[in-house]
């Protein structure tokens, strides 16, 4: 067994890793409020929500307030545990680094 | 990666789990305008309230009125200028206003300031008028550090500024109206100045 085993792949991206880390504490956030916490383009921002939702760590919530779409995003249970796994093996690598 | 790429990846974390979990839409141009309004409060109370000799203060007299609506309004005016904002802030942005994050914010806020007005209340009532203003400070600065937890903007260095004064004012009997000044007014302005343009760089 690598150190390196759970270090998520998906997470190598700090957007990802971003929008992972906003929903772990967050019940449910839009689009533009991802967008303007992670300082990235719609299109950007977009592929890598694509990349995580086919993943199933996270799921798209779509509705109207009027006529305006509303897009909304929560993390999945598999996302979730896939993000801490991720955190705590972070963390172990740090630690064994200083030793 | 080196051990600097995971810490700093970790901090960053922290950071966004911070950021996005606390009321974001506050704006320094309302601390700004609750100064102003402040000062012109305490303007408009010194031509027309300021006891003398023959009229001083008291629960029944014109002037205590007066001066309850002068405040009043000033608090008023303050509120309804940060709701404003606020609105149009969150709005720009697609933000909700009425959210978790303002639910938290506004009740840790309001904790202090309600308590801290229902003793000031009590105290006038059996007329301890001196210590009002150092009160105002205090319970508005523990409301203010109370609720930086929950938004942006460090208000929390507002709030010992807050404290600090109060506490001053408390040990200086016949100045409250000038301390008051300098922490409604004086230090809104300067401190919603500073947010304002650390939000525009």
């Amino acid at each position: 067994m690598g150190l390196l085993d759970n270090i998520n792949k998906l997470f190598d991206h700090r957007i990802r890793l971003g929008i992972m880390s906003i929903l772990a504490v967050n019940e449910e956030v839009s689009f533009n409020r991802l967008k303007e916490l992670l300082d990235v383009t719609d299109g950007n921002l977009a592929s890598h929500i694509k990349a995580l939702e086919k993943a199933e760590y996270i799921v798209v919530e779509k509705t109207f307030i009027g006529r305006k779409p509303n897009t909304r995003y929560k993390a999945t249970r598999i996302g979730n545990k896939a993000f801490s796994a991720h955190i705590n093996a972070l963390e172990k690598l740090i630690k064994k680094n200083k030793n | 990666m080196s051990d600097q790429d995971y810490l700093n990846e970790l901090s960053e974390i922290k950071s966004l789990m911070n950021r996005s979990t606390r009321f974001i839409s506050l704006s320094g141009l309302s601390g700004i305008m609750a100064g102003i309004y402040a000062l012109i409060g305490a303007g408009l109370s010194l031509v027309f309230v300021n006891p003398t000799h023959e009229n001083y203060i008291n629960l029944s007299s014109w002037n205590f009125k007066l001066m309850l609506i002068l405040l009043g309004s000033v608090a008023l005016l303050s509120v309804g200028t940060a709701l404003i904002l606020s609105m149009r802030k969150a709005k720009k942005n697609g933000e909700q206003l009425w959210d978790a994050t303002t639910q938290r914010l506004l009740i840790n806020f309001l904790i202090p300031m309600v308590t801290g007005g229902i003793y000031i209340i009590i105290k006038l009532q059996s007329q301890h008028y001196g210590l009002t203003a150092a009160l105002m400070l205090i319970f508005y600065g523990l409301a203010l550090v109370n609720a930086s937890k929950y938004t942006v903007g460090n208000i929390r260095y507002l709030g010992y500024a807050q404290l600090i004064l109060g506490l001053i004012c408390a040990a200086m009997p016949g100045f409250g109206f000038w301390f008051w000044v300098l922490g409604f007014g004086i230090l809104h302005i300067v401190y919603g100045s500073m947010m304002y343009l650390q939000g525009h760089k």
